[in-house]
């Protein structure tokens, strides 16, 4: 094939080359690419990453995710991004083809080749089938109408939400932990639930009939309705789902029923090739099924005459399976399993066996007013159950001990009161509790990982918990361990986690005051030399500190410093927002938020001329446009100046917005112009660049209507004058301003915003709000630098306003008549020649 | 044009130091190409393995860039994911000569692989 480069459009055959097979190694073909399948497969690369050539066939249409993480996304809490396991680079970085939304129909073992639905064959020298499990239909009439659905993915959750969207009447058919985590979550969502559960315990396979009652109860407090021991008898509907009739004739309407009432493991495609098949896919303790050749693991399978549909055991499966095939044959003995219902607020646990019976003791704790209840089952002196329910926060130890068989005949007496009274330390130290689990004990359930694999990880480095999170994983996806990952830390690092000295950065030994003190004292005017007199570490620093030294360079020196472009994030050097598909977005400025016929046809012509996909107000009261490509930027500008207007700066550590409320002119309340003030406001401050980003809102009275006591600067008029408040974020922390002072006249309103937003450049940090400046300083300190020092203040203003004469060029008009245009333009393009 | 197995994408001056430019490739993934403050050349593929920011938007620094989205730090000199953050994107083998700037063919060209 022959290549060209031009710098034309570019045009031509979309061709295609494929990857040649790297013939040499084994084929190892994963049927499913769910938690079995995917962790399967990151075990085994974890221990030989060349042994196998790996293909996976999925039946979603989806990357690898993490299924238990569904609750959270139908509740609201992550999106489908947040619980993505491996997106497509992991498979991309780790050779492995991936083939989604196209199941696996049929193995044939005697050419060992499998089939695809689409009717691609591959063929295998290792099978790994991982199919997991199907939701179980009870068998009832109009269970096939549209509306009923089941929860096992995320099309499932999709359809709920859905559903939700429409409000309404919802059924859940089970009270088991899928039923109830999507009971739950259609209840946030706004729907009227109902739970139809046929025993009369919720959860009665893992809880007993005490915490069973104490969940119902809780459940109803938060509106849903639980109805026990209730019996399908059909799902009515004309074309459609329209209510649930129990076999007693109660008739509970719905436009939606979940059905979760168990899980079957998914075994046709294994049956029909005639492997060994009992509950599940019959497998030994190396994972191998009948057919030496063909593995399995997972919900599938069954092994030792155990079948099982939570997530623990599939790390164990799939750990020996990894061994199995890498030659060390370590071998899966079985697992022991507990439950966390993952609903916010109630916090259930259970584990191991509490049915009771010959030679168990119960011990038992309530403690009505707090809605605690605990039980743990011993056996000749050990733990063999545990349900728990109101406070779980011994759940891991009870388990720990059980599953380690220890004798607890010492410890007997203190044992229901938890681990810090029975371990005899006496003090409720949760480091303590932490510090005296064993290393194989589990820290977080979602993915597998021991107490001693996130030591390992800490020990490797991982000093915070951000680095534990990337590191290995532990408390990354629901966050429930959180707390115990950061015992963790603090046992194992003491006092060094994630603490040292507040450096600027990595790069130097000095703090930000003592850079801008030196900058200041030395006459310092470049990067480089500030680097070389405050003997920088690195040759050209870094992403944290060259921005703040181009800035502290600019704020000392306006009108003789010139902007370093190649220190400024992105944004700034692009004048316009970067997305996170790496277009951008355009704000124009619309003074004080007025606009009018001509911008908003500006705008309009953009949008279509450009195909924007979206256009947005903004909180700041401006219009923002969406997806336009880094080429086009210029050409948007252009036109956007043609209508009169110039940058809206949302995208600077600099003044956004001044938001306004109609005010006097318009408005019955209004006492002052405060439009009038805002837009005054903004022509006076737009184009300084600041320590980080500075709203600034005018309200017409105390109404407040322009949200003026959140903003880094508000004015509030009232009928004898002005207030003016400093230091509000609505962000992350919310903060309310603290009061400044009150004065009489526009132009003092005016002349105190400049002298504030000046001391605000002059001696907050680099990236410093004004809120947690203010609560760093005190507002006594700006109060007596702004309000009762005069000449200080005046000064301030002065300096402010100077400075402004150099900023207050429309960085888009500079960038329409092509200055930077290698920022805009591709160096070239590389495409085919036309092939006939 | 082609010069054997090496593609001449432009010349040296066409990146200004402690910049980046892209090179689209028809069917394959856009290539960055960048210039250090100390006068290296290096190319990677435009796609940081986070959560696939254009690398080529990002500040500079030594011989690392750091993602315009979520400021990972990738070395240009490997395309290997710095600190605590665990990734790889590839790089296209560069070379300057006669103040052309050189990439190798078949890096680009296997960029389209499907």
């Amino acid at each position: 094939m022959e290549f060209q480069i031009g710098t034309e459009p570019m045009a031509g055959s979309e061709e295609t080359i494929f990857v040649p097979a790297d013939e040499a190694r084994e084929h190892l073909v994963v049927i499913g690419n769910g938690m079995a399948g995917c962790r399967a497969v990151e075990e085994l690369l974890a221990r030989d990453a060349g042994r196998y050539r790996v293909t996976i066939f999925g039946a979603e249409p989806h990357v690898n995710y993490n299924r238990i993480m569904l609750s959270p996304v139908l509740a609201g809490e992550k999106t489908f991004q947040d619980i993505i396991i491996n997106d497509r680079a992991w498979y991309d970085d780790n050779r492995i083809d991936l083939i989604v939304a196209d199941p696996v129909v049929a193995i044939d073992r005697s050419a060992r080749t499998v089939t695809s639905q689409s009717g691609r064959t591959v063929a295998y020298d290792k099978l790994l089938i991982a199919t997991g499990s199907d939701p179980f239909i009870i068998p009832v009439p109009g269970k096939d109408l549209p509306g009923v659905i089941s929860f096992r993915d995320m099309k499932d959750v999709d359809a709920m939400l859905d559903a939700a969207n429409r409000g309404g009447d919802a059924v859940v058919i089970g009270g088991g932990l899928l039923g109830l985590e999507a009971a739950h979550g259609l209840t946030l969502r706004g729907m009227k639930v109902t739970v139809l559960h046929i025993m009369p315990t919720l959860m009665e396979r893992q809880l007993d009939e005490a915490a069973g009652w104490l969940l119902k109860s809780a459940l109803e407090a938060r509106g849903q309705t639980i109805l026990t021991g209730a019996d399908t008898a059909e799902i009515c509907g004309d074309g459609k789902v329209e209510g649930v009739r129990l076999k007693d004739g109660t008739l509970i309407p719905a436009s939606l029923v979940v059905m979760a009432v168990g899980i079957r493991p998914c075994i046709a495609l294994a049956r029909a090739a005639g492997l060994e098949i009992g509950r599940g896919i019959k497998v030994d303790d190396h994972m191998v099924t009948s057919d030496p050749d063909v593995l399995a693991v997972g919900e599938c399978v069954e092994h030792d005459g155990n079948v099982y549909g939570l997530v623990a055991p599939l790390w164990d499966m799939c750990r020996s399976l990894a061994d199995g095939l890498t030659d060390r044959h370590t071998g899966y003995k079985g697992s022991v399993t507990s439950t966390k219902l993952k609903v916010a607020g109630l916090d259930v646990f259970s584990a191991g066996d509490f049915s009771g019976g010959e030679g168990c003791e119960d011990i038992v704790l309530r403690d009505a007013s707090r809605g605690v209840y605990k039980r743990v089952v011993v056996k000749e002196d050990r733990v063999i159950g545990a349900v728990l329910y109101g406070d779980t926060a011994d759940g891991g130890w009870y388990f720990d001990l059980l599953k380690r068989g220890e004798d607890v005949a010492d410890i007997r007496d203190l044992l229901i009161f938890g681990q810090a009274f029975a371990s005899g330390g006496g003090a409720l130290d949760p480091k303590a509790a932490v510090a005296a689990l064993s290393d194989d004990a589990e820290i977080c359930g979602c993915n597998g990982v021991s107490k001693g694999q996130v030591v390992a990880c800490i020990n490797a480095g991982a000093c915070s918990l951000d680095a534990v999170r990337a590191g290995c994983k532990a408390s990354a996806s629901c966050g429930s361990c959180t707390g115990l990952v950061e015992n963790i830390l603090a046992l194992t690092l003491g006092e060094d986690v994630q603490s040292g000295p507040k450096t600027m950065c990595k790069c130097t030994s000095f703090g930000h005051d003592d850079v801008r003190r030196e900058i200041v004292a030395q006459g310092m005017t470049s990067i480089p030399e500030v680097m070389q007199k405050l003997h920088w570490s690195t040759p050209d620093g870094c992403s944290s500190c060259r921005p703040a030294l181009n800035y502290y360079l600019l704020c000392a020196l306006p009108g003789v410093y010139v902007d370093d472009q190649q220190s400024r994030f992105v944004n700034e050097r692009m004048h316009a927002n970067i997305q996170k598909d790496g277009t951008y977005s355009v704000v124009p400025r619309m003074w004080g938020g007025l606009t009018n016929p001509r911008e908003l046809r500006a705008i309009a012509d953009v949008v279509e001329k450009f195909n924007a996909p979206m256009v947005k107000v903004t909180g700041g009261q401006r219009l923002d446009i969406f997806g336009i490509k880094k080429e086009d930027l210029p050409a948007v500008w252009a036109d956007l100046n043609a209508a009169g207007m110039v940058s809206g700066h949302a995208y600077g550590k600099s003044l956004r917005t001044v938001k306004t409320c109609v005010g006097s002119e318009w408005c019955r309340f209004g006492t002052q112009d405060s439009t009038g003030l805002g837009v005054k406001a903004e022509r006076m401050t737009w184009g300084s660049w600041m320590p980080h980003k500075f709203k600034i809102a005018v309200s017409g009275c105390p109404r407040n209507c322009a949200e003026a006591t959140i903003k880094d600067f508000g004015i509030v008029c009232v009928d004898s004058g002005y207030e003016l408040h400093v230091g509000g974020n609505g962000g992350i922390h919310v903060r309310v301003t603290d009061l400044l002072c009150k004065v009489s006249t526009e132009q003092e309103a005016l002349d105190y915003c400049a002298a504030f937003t000046q001391l605000y450049r002059e001696e907050a940090r680099y990236l410093e709000r004004t809120a947690p400046w203010i609560e760093r300083v005190g507002v006594d300190y700006v109060k007596a630098r702004i309000v009762e020092d005069d000449a200080g203040r005046e000064a301030l203003r002065a300096r402010f306003l100077f400075s402004q004469q150099f900023m207050q060029d429309d960085p888009w008009a500079e960038r329409a008549a092509g200055q930077h245009a290698e920022l805009h333009q591709h160096i070239a393009q590389v495409r085919p020649l036309e092939t006939v | 044009m082609m010069t054997g197995d090496w593609l001449d994408i432009g010349s040296v001056d066409q990146i200004t130091p402690g910049n980046a430019r892209t090179l689209p490739v028809l069917g394959g993934e856009e290539i960055a190409i960048f210039r250090t403050t100390s006068g290296d050349f290096h190319a990677l593929v435009n796609r940081c393995p986070h959560k696939h920011g254009p690398l080529s938007q990002g500040i500079v620094n030594g011989g690392v860039v750091t993602c315009p989205l979520h400021n990972w730090n990738i070395s240009l000199k490997t395309g290997e994911a710095l600190g605590e953050d665990k990734g790889c994107v590839p790089v296209i083998p560069l070379k300057v000569d006669a103040g052309r700037i050189f990439l190798l063919r078949d890096a680009v060209i296997g960029k389209r692989a499907a």
